[in-house]
C-alpha cells in the first residue's frame, strides 16, 4: 500500500492531500505520525488532484511529514457476540482493559436504509413503568422516541429508569442495551456506568464512550458504530435492542464544526444544510424487519440550547423521530420527578400499540381526556394570575384543581417506582372522576359505565 | 485501458471528482437532465450542470468507494417513468423502482447498483381495443382499455407520438411491452410508454375548478374546501398532525386515483400506510382503497437526489391518470424535505444561496410543481383533474420561512396546523382563524345544489361565531367569563359546541373518520337549533348558567360515533326543545 507525504493544507479536522492515485469517496485513511502513532480519517472529497480527509481525532502532531495511507475500504465495525458487557471508546476500541473483540463480521458503519417495504409495523407495547409515557405517550418496539431536555434537568435518570424498567407485557425476552455517549462528562458517564453495574444491566449492554474531552470529530462516528452494533444484535442475533444516544446536541455541534472547517454554505444557525439528512441517517436506523426476530428501539437524548424547542437540533429531530418526550424546567422546579410535560410530548406510534389487544380498550380515550382536561386546567392558570381564583366559574375551578392533581399524582412518581399500565389507567380514571361525568366528552358512555370509579363501585355493589 | 477505449468510441466519460451525491465527469457528450450511469457499478445519476468540460451529475445512490477514473456512460435519455397497467397498488422509491422488487433483488436494506423497471414486464393484461382499423387517432387518444384493479386503465397514444390511421389493432392478453396497435405511419404502440418526469404532460385546455374534493373531514369540506384540480398546503410544526391529515385525505378523498408521495419522511410511517391501506374500504364502492393508490416512498435516509426526483415522479404518474379522464389527488409529504434536497444539492454545487441557504430558484420550482395541478380538458377531450395537497414542515413552526411563504403565494387553500391545538388534543389541529380557501365562491353553487340551499348560510354563521369567540376570549383573558354580557356567554358556549362537536374529528374512530356532507349539514343545523333557542330564552330572562346546564345537548357529541345517527339526533333535538320550553315557562 502506497504511503503519501503530500499534505498541502491542514484546517481544523481536515487534511488536503495532493497527487494521489484514484481514491474512493468515503474511504478509510490511516495517518502515520513521526512518533509512530496512527490516527484515522475518512475521505470527504476526492478528485484527480486533491483529496480532502476528515480526521476523527485531534490533528495535533500531524504535519507535512505525516504519512497517509488509503485503506481501500469504507469504515467498518468489527462485531461479535462477545461485545455484550464491553466498554468501548467512541471510536470503537475496547477501553475496559479487556481483550480486543474477536470479530464474527465486519459491517460498513454508514448503514443502508431499510427498504420501507421490508419493515414490519411496530405495535408491541413497551411498558416503561412511567405513567406519563405508558399512559399518555406510549412507546412501542421499533420506535425512535427522543427525550428533549435542557441543561441541568434529570434526563439521564429518566433514560436510566426506562432502560431498567422496560418490558413487553407477557414476554420474557430481555432487552440488550447499546449505549452511546457523545461528549458527555466523565461524571455523567460514571452515573450511567454505576447504574448499569448496580442493576446488572451491563452484562447485556454494549457501551461506547466519547467523553467531553475526547476529540469532537470522533462523535460523528460514535452513533454509527453503536447502531451498526445494534443492527447486528437485532437482525443477525435476533435480540430486542434499546439504543440510548446521549447527547445528540454534542453530535450536531461536531457536525457544524466540520461544516465550518470545509467552508460550506451554512443553513440555519450555522448548522449544515444537510443536517436533516444526516440525522435521518441515524434516527431511521430504528425499526423492525418483516420475518426477523429482533428490533431496534431508539432513545436519543438531547439538551435543547436555551430550552428552545424551535432550535434546529430539536426541531429537525422532531421531524424525523416518532414523537418526543419533553422534560420541563417548570415541573422540575416544582420538585416533580419525572418532570415530563405531557402537553408538548407526543408518541406518534401510540395508537398502534394500545387498545384492546395491546393494553386496555379504554386507553386511547382516557389518554385523550386526560390531555384535554390538563390542557384546559393549565390554560386557566394564566387566567388566575390575572383575575384571581374567585372570578372563575365553578367549572373552571374544577379544571384548575384537576391540573394540580394531575401533576402531583399522575406525573409525579418515584425513581424506582414501576407502575403497571393498569395502575396507570386506573389512576387516570381516579383523577378524571373528580370532574363531573358530563364533562368527560372524549369518552363514550360505554367505557364510562365500565371503568369510571363511580359506576365501577356501583356495579360491584350490585353484585 | 478499458475505460479509454469506450471513451474513444464516444460513449463513456471519466469521473474526476466525487463529493457525496454530486460527482463531476469529463468527456461526456451530455445534455441537461440526461440520465447517466456512474462508475463501474453503474449507479444511476442525472446531469444537473454543465461547466466547460465538466459535467456535474447528481447520483441517486450512495457514492461511497467510487473513485476518480471510473467510467460514466450517458444513456442520452431524460429521467422518465414507465406508464402503463401495473402502476396501481405499486410502491416505488423516488425514481420508480418498485420497492417489493428491490427486496427480492437485494434484501431488506436498500443497496446500490440495482435497477428495476417501474412496471412488471412479464405480467399479461387483457387488452380491449376501443378503436378499430381505419380510425384516426391523435396524440393522447384512447385506443383501448385494461381492467387493472377495480379501476379501468385506459391505454393512450403517447402525447409525444404522431397520430394517424389505425392499421391494425388486436385484442387479447399481452405484456406491457408487446405491440397491440400499428398505425399507418408504421408506428407501433404497446400498452406502456415512457414520459420524462420533469416535463408536464400536455393538455388541450386548463379550466377553472367548480367541484369540491370531498374528503369526509368536517373542517376541510365544511369550512375550507379544496376543489377538484385545486392546490392546498398544510404547513405545521412537528407533531401537529400533518401526516395524519395527509393520510386521511389519501384514504377518504373522493378522487378516483390517489398518488401518495412520502418524500423524505419516516420509514415507519410508510410502513403504517402499507399495512393499513390494503385493509381499508372505499366508503363509496366498498373496494379496497389500495386498488386506486400509487405510493412513492423515499424515506429521509434514502439518497437525497432520489428524494428530489420523487415529487416529479409522483406528479407525472398523477398526470397520466388524469389524461385518462380521472380525478386524481396527489399528496406530497413533505414538500419541505423536497426543498431541502434541492438546497443540499445546490450547496454541493457551490451555487450562490438565496434565503436561508435555499437556492434562488426555489420559488420557481415550487410554482412549476403546483402549476401541474388543475382541472383540464385532456388531449382526448375528456375532463380530468389533478389536485395537489402539499405538506410543509416549517422549521420551528415558523410560517415566515421561505418554503411556506413561497408555497402560500401559489396555492389557493391554506390549512394552518397549530401546535397549541394538537397539545390540547384538538384534532384535526387546523386553526380555523388562520386557514382559508379561495375556492369558496366558485364552489357555492355546488353546495347549494348538492347539500342544501341553507348550507352556505350555515357555514358563514358558524365562522362568524368562531370569529366572535376569538374576540370574546381576549376579554375573558382579562376579566373572566362571568363579566361578559349574558348573550355573549351564550355565544361562548355555542362556539365551544362548534369546536368540540363539529370541528373535532377522531381519525381513529371507525365511524367518525369519514363524515359525509349530509351529516355535516345535520350537525351544524343541530348546533344552530340549540343556538337559536338559547338566544331566544336568554332574551326572555333565562340565565346563561341555566342554558349551559341543559343536559340534552351533552348527548350531541355522541352522534359523531353513530353510523345510523338520524334517530338519535332526532331524539336529542326533541329533548332539547322540551328542555328549552321548560326553561322558557319557568322564566
Amino acid at each position: 500500500m502506497k504511503e503519501y507525504r503530500t499534505i498541502t493544507k491542514i484546517a481544523g479536522p481536515l487534511l488536503f492531500v495532493e497527487k494521489t492515485e484514484p481514491v474512493g469517496y468515503g474511504e478509510l485513511v490511516n495517518i502515520a505520525l513521526f512518533d509512530g502513532s496512527v490516527k484515522r480519517g475518512q475521505v470527504l472529497d476526492t478528485s484527480d488532484d486533491l483529496v480532502v480527509i476528515q480526521v476523527f481525532e485531534t490533528t495535533a502532531g500531524i504535519g507535512k511529514d505525516s504519512g497517509i495511507r488509503f485503506l481501500g475500504e469504507t469504515i467498518k465495525m468489527p462485531v461479535g457476540k462477545e461485545m455484550l458487557g464491553r466498554i468501548l471508546s467512541g471510536g470503537g476500541k475496547p477501553i475496559d482493559g479487556g481483550p480486543e473483540i474477536v470479530p464474527e463480521k465486519r459491517i460498513d458503519i454508514t448503514g443502508a436504509a431499510i427498504n420501507p417495504y421490508a419493515r414490519a409495523s411496530p405495535e408491541e407495547f413497551i411498558q416503561t413503568g412511567i405513567s406519563t409515557i405508558d399512559g399518555t405517550n406510549t412507546l412501542v418496539r421499533g420506535q425512535k422516541l427522543p427525550i428533549f431536555s435542557g441543561a441541568g434537568l434529570p434526563h439521564n435518570n429518566i433514560a436510566l429508569q426506562i432502560a431498567r424498567q422496560s418490558k413487553v407485557l407477557g414476554s420474557k425476552e430481555e432487552f440488550a442495551v447499546v449505549f452511546a455517549a457523545m461528549g458527555i462528562t466523565k461524571e455523567e458517564a460514571n452515573h450511567f456506568m454505576q447504574d448499569f453495574e448496580r442493576t446488572g444491566a451491563l452484562e447485556r449492554a454494549v457501551v461506547f464512550l466519547n467523553l467531553a474531552d475526547d476529540p469532537a470529530v470522533e462523535r460523528i462516528i460514535t452513533p454509527r458504530l453503536a447502531l451498526t452494533t445494534a443492527e447486528y444484535l437485532a437482525f443477525d442475533l435476533g435480540m430486542h435492542v434499546l439504543v440510548i444516544l446521549t447527547d445528540m446536541t454534542n453530535y450536531c455541534e461536531a457536525l457544524r464544526q466540520i461544516g465550518a472547517a470545509r467552508e460550506e454554505v451554512p443553513g440555519r444557525r450555522g448548522y449544515p444544510g444537510y443536517m436533516y439528512t444526516d440525522l435521518a441517517g441515524i434516527y431511521e436506523r430504528a425499526g423492525i424487519i418483516k420475518g426477523k426476530k429482533g428490533s431496534i428501539t431508539q432513545f436519543p437524548i438531547l439538551t435543547m440550547p436555551g430550552d428552545d424547542i424551535t432550535h434546529p437540533i430539536p426541531d429537525l429531530t422532531g421531524y424525523i423521530t416518532e414523537g418526543q418526550i419533553v422534560v420541563s424546567r417548570e415541573l422540575h422546579r416544582k420538585g416533580i420527578y419525572p418532570p415530563i410535560n405531557v402537553l408538548p410530548s407526543l408518541s406518534r406510534l401510540m395508537n398502534l400499540g394500545i387498545g384492546k389487544e395491546h393494553t386496555r380498550e379504554d386507553h386511547k380515550k382516557v389518554s385523550d381526556q386526560l390531555y384535554a382536561a390538563y390542557a384546559e386546567g393549565n390554560d386557566l392558570r394564566g387566567l388566575v394570575a390575572i383575575v384571581g381564583k374567585e372570578a372563575l366559574s365553578e367549572r373552571d375551578r374544577m379544571f384548575l384543581e384537576f391540573a394540580d392533581l394531575f401533576e402531583s399524582r399522575f406525573v409525579r412518581q418515584g425513581y424506582s417506582e414501576d407502575r403497571s399500565i393498569f395502575e396507570t389507567l386506573d389512576l387516570g380514571w381516579d383523577l378524571l372522576s373528580t370532574l363531573p361525568v358530563e364533562q368527560l366528552v372524549r369518552i363514550d358512555r360505554d367505557l364510562i359505565n365500565r371503568y369510571h370509579p363511580q359506576f365501577r363501585q356501583a356495579a360491584k355493589a350490585q353484585e | 485501458m478499458e475505460v479509454k477505449e469506450i471513451t474513444e468510441k464516444g460513449r463513456a466519460g471519466v469521473l474526476r471528482r466525487i463529493a457525496g451525491p454530486v460527482v463531476t465527469a469529463v468527456n461526456v457528450d451530455a445534455h441537461m437532465y440526461d440520465v447517466v450511469k456512474v462508475g463501474s457499478e453503474e449507479l444511476m445519476g442525472e446531469v444537473i450542470k454543465i461547466e466547460g468540460e465538466d459535467i456535474i451529475i447528481q447520483v441517486y445512490e450512495d457514492t461511497s468507494g467510487i473513485r476518480p477514473g471510473e467510467p460514466v456512460i450517458n444513456t442520452g435519455l431524460s429521467l422518465a417513468v414507465e406508464l402503463g397497467p401495473g402502476l396501481l397498488t405499486g410502491i416505488y422509491d423516488g425514481i420508480q423502482r418498485p420497492l417489493s422488487v428491490l427486496v427480492d433483488k437485494m434484501g431488506d436494506f436498500i443497496q446500490r447498483g440495482v435497477s428495476a423497471p417501474g412496471l412488471d414486464h412479464q405480467k399479461k393484461w387483457d387488452f380491449r381495443p376501443l378503436v378499430k382499423e381505419g380510425d384516426r387517432v391523435s396524440p393522447g387518444s384512447i385506443i383501448g382499455e385494461v381492467q387493472e384493479t377495480n379501476i379501468v386503465h385506459k391505454i393512450l397514444v403517447p402525447p409525444n407520438v404522431q397520430g394517424g390511421l389505425v392499421k391494425s389493432i388486436r385484442a387479447g392478453s399481452f405484456t406491457v411491452g408487446e405491440t397491440v396497435c400499428t398505425l399507418d405511419s408504421g408506428t407501433t404502440l404497446s400498452m406502456m410508454h415512457k414520459w420524462p418526469v420533469r416535463v408536464p404532460r400536455p393538455v388541450r385546455e386548463k379550466m377553472n375548478p367548480t367541484i369540491p374534493l370531498i374528503t369526509g373531514q368536517r373542517i376541510l369540506d365544511g369550512l375550507f374546501p379544496i376543489a377538484k384540480g385545486g392546490t392546498a398546503a398544510i404547513p405545521g410544526p412537528f407533531g401537529s398532525g400533518k401526516t395524519v391529515t395527509q393520510q386521511q385525505l389519501a384514504k377518504w378523498s373522493d378522487a378516483e386515483i390517489v398518488v401518495y408521495i412520502g418524500c423524505g419522511e419516516r420509514g415507519n410511517e410508510m410502513t403504517e400506510v402499507l399495512t393499513e391501506f390494503p385493509g381499508l374500504e372505499d366508503p363509496k364502492t366498498g373496494k379496497p382503497l389500495m386498488e386506486r393508490t400509487v405510493l412513492i416512498a423515499n424515506t429521509s435516509n434514502m439518497p437525497v437526489a432520489a428524494r428530489e426526483a420523487s415529487v416529479y415522479t409522483g406528479i407525472t404518474i398523477a398526470e397520466y391518470f388524469r389524461d385518462m379522464g380521472y380525478d386524481v389527488s396527489l399528496m406530497a409529504d413533505s414538500t419541505s424535505r423536497w426543498a431541502e434536497a434541492m438546497r443540499e444539492i445546490s450547496s454541493r454545487l457551490e451555487e450562490m444561496p438565496g434565503e436561508e441557504g435555499y437556492p434562488a430558484y426555489l420559488a420557481a420550482r415550487l410554482s412549476e410543481f403546483y402549476e401541474r395541478a388543475g382541472l383540464v380538458e385532456t388531449l382526448s377531450g375528456k375532463n380530468g383533474s389533478v389536485s395537489v395537497i402539499g405538506a410543509v414542515s416549517p422549521p420551528g413552526g415558523d410560517f415566515s420561512e421561505p418554503v411556506t411563504q413561497n408555497t402560500l403565494r401559489i396555492v389557493k387553500v391554506f390549512w394552518a396546523l397549530d401546535a397549541k391545538l394538537s397539545q390540547r388534543r384538538h384534532f384535526p389541529a387546523i386553526n380555523w382563524l388562520n386557514s382559508y380557501s379561495l375556492y369558496l365562491d366558485t364552489l357555492n353553487d355546488w353546495y347549494d345544489r348538492e347539500v342544501s340551499p341553507e348550507w352556505n348560510t350555515l357555514r358563514s354563521w358558524a365562522m362568524e361565531i368562531l370569529q366572535k369567540e376569538a374576540e370574546l376570549q381576549e376579554i375573558v383573558q382579562l376579566v373572566g367569563s362571568d363579566a361578559l354580557p349574558e348573550a355573549e356567554q351564550v355565544t361562548i358556549e355555542v362556539a365551544r359546541m362548534i369546536r368540540e362537536i363539529f370541528l373535532q374529528q377522531n381519525a381513529y374512530d371507525a365511524v367518525d373518520t369519514f363524515c359525509d356532507m349530509s351529516k355535516q349539514y345535520e350537525m351544524v343545523k343541530a348546533i344552530k337549533a340549540f343556538a337559536d333557542q338559547a338566544y331566544a330564552v336568554q332574551s326572555a330572562g333565562v340565565t346563561p348558567q341555566q342554558i349551559i346546564g341543559t343536559r340534552s345537548k351533552n348527548d350531541l357529541p355522541q352522534i359523531k360515533f353513530i353510523k345510523d345517527y338520524k334517530p338519535e339526533l332526532e331524539r336529542i333535538l326533541k329533548a332539547m326543545e322540551s328542555e328549552f320550553n321548560e326553561l322558557r315557562s319557568s322564566a
